[in-house]
């Protein structure tokens, strides 16, 4: 770790000040920047952490949404959101160990956008809005590739709005060393029809698979995808799976998230 | 041995209380007053040429005391080898040069280049960074195959060759092998992968040096699993210094498997520089810095072939082995593939002829060298896989094929120099079936088929040598040193004993077990007993521990002293009781003069000997302290049978490990708790091989596996409950405690099992699959059912 300046505010207008300082960078829960800090892979000038601002942990519905304070704990979530959206209260409860699930946020996920995480996949099928300091951002608009968002410099996501959808599930398929998804479903289904998201799979990180979305909304059972096939092109190859397959997980998953959504 | 006495219960370890409540004092946890910290710069190409090191922004840094690079080890002795193989024409293995700190040319992603000892850890790695490192990068070698091929680059320009040896075993039996093979009714050939696996002790190395310049003394703290024979390794053939200037303690190790035995360049450094600089030299290895530096394990590439006639006894055995070496030969490395490997060949059976060809070899990768159970395991792995495919070929139920060819009568001596003392395999075979419920499987497997899963038994056996070692046998073939084991037992004037021993323990529970024998011996408590180990300057000269020696070799040093003690203990009584020693008896903890109600207890006779007013001064030394060094006159021969269930899915590829049962016969058991623990973690690091871990270079040497994000380790939830039974005993005959050893056995007899039961799953789910190379991952099992 090199050195760095360190700030704890307690107000999100206090925490876009800080983060205006030069090569200043926010902190949630760590999980990954700490490791990242550790190995000498990131310098930055100031570390600003989100911590400390109680505004930004709150797990509530409204208007059939399940909102989640940016700076909410996976424990959290995983905990208070066991009623009113089981699917995504199992997805956070899953995430990493206990020590990860109470430090890491889900503004930090999302906002980190790793390819493998699993918070992508449910922001994506499920249409969440990502809630700034500034502004809202849809969650199709959010994600633009590994590591990649629509957040600008500094800009902080204070709570994500995801609509509750009338039946879900999210099946992970663990990486065996780093049990990060190897590939991760999400479906959701809406009056106005499914979504179905992938995490995990693809070099550009999460995706909607949109053909099975389609076949989907028209009947909703695992039998609807039997006869559809996924890409290879554009996945990810590794030492722990080959591009075909990750794509075949894809079809597996999707078909074991249908028949397991609630 | 009784089993009334302290020898049988399972008394919980004593050590546990401070490891569990984090008082373990570990190397790390040892600060002295004036410490620098040292930082290695590692080299992140795998080969290539020094054409500078530029150290001087790197001096002028806040903190640095000075950096060190190749020129400061010009002249100082490299890391020596303690062992040298003789390959198949007579001539000695290529035995290249191993420098503290690289000198002209890096050899793999880690070498050392240079270090920072600075003021601070973190000011170290500072001025590491601003080291500025010119290097020449050359072409890697990694595949073995590749690397024996003319004109590939080679590792060490000096020798010449990248082939460390070419060895055959028993190379006169070598046309008569293959003449069998010419009959056979039928051969069996399989080849296979012992993938490469990092050790990952949980607590990483550390070593600490320290100097003092008014006595010349230095004393190095050092993870390991042998500080004597560090002692002597870096003292009389790196760094010239000589035992009695030299300490070498290792105190409480989080974990060895291997990778502590031997002797590593920053042991080396730090006690090099800390006379240096004339101050405290640490360093602590990150968990990154393990991945590149701790000595790796396995990685074989092997062809074996079984020859059978049509009733399917075996005929004869023969395999072609790749065994890699990385690029420097790391201090046992070259006895694995060879003496640890190609001895277990015979494994349970009677097989007449047995050719082993193995051909070491140099790539640009971290040297590999001993992991638990260290060439055994290879051995174990290919000759169980290779029996269970001839079963399937020839239509013959594997267990039966297994029985069929049984070693039945002892002792045996194989065709490949080594003699079983005992043992008895049917015994295990019958308990495993037994406690495994193997009648049972069927129904299982239907069950498994209604939910959709494909449900597979894999059985198979193993034998390992272990007891390491006897040393005039080991001499012979090339090892450096000797593998006996040394124990003092002092005993205190009121009664207490101290009992100092050259093995050490790091997660063995000597502190618990020694004490039982000893307390059983003389019929005393064993909390009487205090275990010290780990440090030259109060434990006698050692071997340390590995290759499940400990109780075997070492605890048999504890009797051959305790017995020392015994004998002079009933002089000092006889002369107390007035009678003549022939006529002394102890139990319990009690003389007594058989056939009278006269008797001296065990203080009483200890109190006297230091306390000598009423003693045989003139033909008895008083005191009571003795030292014993004990040399094995065989290796010991643990056994077992082992049965694995699996669950694949069929969509995912995905291996569930349903049950795990094992089956072993180690002679007597002094703590079987302590046993099951040891086997527990055995088969716990063999399902991991079997299902999860591999270490992974590109074609450029760049490690790809490098941190736990990639380098899977097996957890709870990837291991069963498992079924261990060792009431199967035919004890060892040459030690005296009969027992052969336990630490080893669960990583030998367990990849087998797996692989075994995973190969049946898919078979009985109609893939025609006859071998996948470990690990055993959910891609490549799914990768094997699309063929």
């Amino acid at each position: 770790m090199y050195n760095f300046d360190f700030e704890r505010p307690s107000t999100v207008d206090e925490a876009v000040k800080a983060l205006q300082a030069e090569d200043a960078q926010a902190l949630g829960g760590g999980q990954t920047l700490i490791p990242t800090l550790k190995q000498r892979l990131a310098a930055p000038a100031k570390l600003v952490s989100l911590a400390g601002i109680a505004a930004m942990r709150f797990v509530k519905t409204e208007g059939g949404k399940l909102c989640v304070g940016g700076g909410t704990p996976h424990a959290v979530v995983a905990d208070e959101a066991a009623k009113s959206f089981p699917a995504l209260a199992k997805l956070a409860a899953n995430i990493g160990d206990p020590a990860v699930r109470n430090k890491g946020t889900v503004g930090g996920s999302l906002a980190n956008n790793d390819p493998s995480a699993c918070y992508p996949s449910a922001a994506l099928a499920c249409g969440a809005t990502i809630v700034t300091n500034s502004r809202e951002i849809t969650a199709d608009d959010f994600f633009q590739g590994m590591f990649e968002t629509a957040l600008e410099e500094g800009e902080i996501i204070t709570e994500v709005r995801f609509p509750i959808p009338q039946a879900a599930n999210y099946q992970k398929f663990e990486q065996p060393a780093s049990r990060f998804a190897l590939t991760g479903i999400f479906v959701a289904k809406y009056p106005d029809g499914v979504r179905v998201a992938v995490t995990g799979a693809s070099g550009d990180g999460v995706f909607r698979w949109t053909e099975a979305e389609k076949a989907l909304s028209a009947n909703f059972s695992a039998d609807a995808i039997a006869g559809l096939s996924v890409d290879p092109d554009g996945m990810i190859e590794d030492l722990h799976g080959s591009a075909a397959y990750r794509a075949h997980l894809v079809k597996v998953l999707t078909g074991r998230a249908v028949t397991a959504a609630r | 041995m009784p089993k009334d006495g302290h020898i049988g219960p399972a008394t919980k370890r004593r050590e546990d209380l401070r490891f569990l409540t984090g008082k373990g004092r570990y190397t790390d946890d040892i600060n002295i007053r004036g410490q620098a910290y040292a930082q290695f710069l590692r080299s992140n190409v795998a080969h290539g040429r020094i054409r500078g090191v530029d150290t001087a922004a790197a001096e002028s840094m806040p903190g640095v005391i000075r950096i060190f690079t190749g020129k400061d080890f010009e002249g100082i002795g490299g890391l020596p080898c303690g062992w040298q193989v003789t390959d198949k024409h007579g001539q000695p293995m290529l035995e290249p040069g191993h420098p503290v700190l690289a000198q002209g040319k890096v050899r793999h992603v880690g070498d050392p280049i240079a270090v920072v000892v600075a003021e601070t850890e973190s000011q170290a790695r500072d001025a590491v960074e601003a080291i500025e490192v010119d290097i020449e990068e050359l072409s890697a070698v990694v595949d073995m195959k590749a690397a024996v091929k003319e004109g590939a680059p080679l590792v060490h320009d000096d020798i010449g060759s990248n082939l460390c040896y070419d060895w055959g075993f028993v190379e006169e039996n070598k046309a008569a092998v293959d003449e069998a093979f010419a009959k056979a009714d039928h051969v069996t050939t399989l080849e296979l992968v012992n993938q490469r696996l990092t050790a990952n002790p949980m607590e990483p190395r550390v070593a600490v040096g320290d100097y003092d310049n008014t006595t010349d003394q230095h004393t190095l703290y050092t993870t390991s699993q042998n500080p004597h024979v560090i002692r002597l390794l870096m003292g009389a053939f790196v760094l010239g210094i000589p035992e009695h200037k030299l300490r070498v303690v290792a105190p409480d190790v989080g974990g060895g498997f291997g990778s502590k035995i031997f002797h590593y360049a920053e042991e080396a450094f730090v006690t090099f520089a800390a006379k240096a600089i004339n101050r405290p030299v640490k360093w602590t290895s990150s968990r990154s810095e393990a991945f590149l530096s701790d000595a790796q394990g396995r990685d074989h590439v092997t062809k074996i072939q079984l020859a059978l006639d049509k009733q399917g006894h075996f005929q004869a055995l023969r395999t072609e082995t790749y065994a890699n070496m990385g690029a420097y030969l790391s201090t046992f490395a070259p006895s694995v593939p060879t003496w640890l490997h190609g001895t277990l060949m015979a494994g349970n059976y009677k097989t007449p002829l047995i050719y082993v060809n193995v051909k070491a070899v140099f790539t640009n990768t971290v040297p590999v060298d001993a992991y638990r159970g260290a060439g055994r395991p290879e051995a174990t792995y290919q000759l169980e896989r290779v029996i269970d495919k001839a079963a399937r070929e020839m239509g013959i139920d594997p267990i039966e094929l297994r029985r069929k060819n049984f070693v039945t009568e002892f002792p045996y001596a194989t065709p490949v120099a080594v003699e079983y003392d005992t043992g008895d395999y049917e015994a295990t075979m019958a308990k495993l079936e037994e406690i495994a419920d193997l009648k049972g499987f069927e129904a299982r497997a239907a069950e498994s088929k209604k939910n959709g899963k494909l449900r597979g038994l894999g059985v198979n056996c193993y034998i390992e040598a272990c007891g390491i070692a006897p040393s005039h046998l080991v001499g012979q073939l090339g090892a450096r040193a000797g593998l006996y084991e040394s124990a003092t037992v002092r005993v205190n004037a009121t009664g207490s004993l101290t009992v100092m021993t050259g093995s050490h323990s790091h997660g063995q529970g000597h502190e618990t077990a020694f004490p039982q024998v000893v307390a059983d011996m003389i019929g005393i408590d064993p909390s009487m007993i205090e275990i010290v180990h780990g440090d030259t300057a109060n434990t006698p000269m050692g071997m340390g521990t590995y290759g499940s020696r400990s109780l075997a070799v070492g605890g048999s040093a504890i009797v051959r002293a305790t017995n020392k003690i015994i004998d002079k203990a009933k002089k000092i009584a006889a002369h107390l009781l007035e009678a003549s020693e022939a006529d002394i008896e102890l139990k319990d903890g009690k003389f007594s003069v058989s056939g009278t109600d006269k008797s001296v207890d065990w203080a009483g006779v200890t109190l006297a000997a230091y306390v000598p007013h009423n003693y045989p001064l003139e033909s008895l030394e008083p005191g009571l302290e003795e030292t014993a060094f004990y040399d094995p006159s065989n290796f010991t021969y643990p056994s077992g049978a082992y049965a694995c269930e699996v669950e694949v899915d069929p969509d995912t590829g995905k291996v569930t490990i349903c049950s795990f049962a094992a089956a072993d016969d180690f002679g007597n058991i002094v703590n079987p708790m302590i046993v099951d623990g040891q086997v527990h973690g055995g088969i716990g690091q063999g399902i991991g091989q079997a299902l999860l871990e591999n270490t992974v270079y590109d074609e450029n040497g760049q490690l790809l596996s490098a941190s736990y994000m990639d380098y899977a380790m097996p957890r709870a939830s990837d291991v069963p409950f498992y079924t261990v039974d060792h009431s199967c005993q035919t004890p060892c005959t040459h030690n005296p405690l009969g027992v052969k050893g336990c630490g080893e056995a669960g990583a030998i007899g367990s990849p087998p099992a797996v692989v075994n039961a995973v190969v049946d799953a898919l078979r009985r789910g109609g893939h025609d699959v006859t071998h996948i190379d470990m690990p055993l991952s959910p891609a490549r099992v799914w990768e094997a059912m699309q063929k």
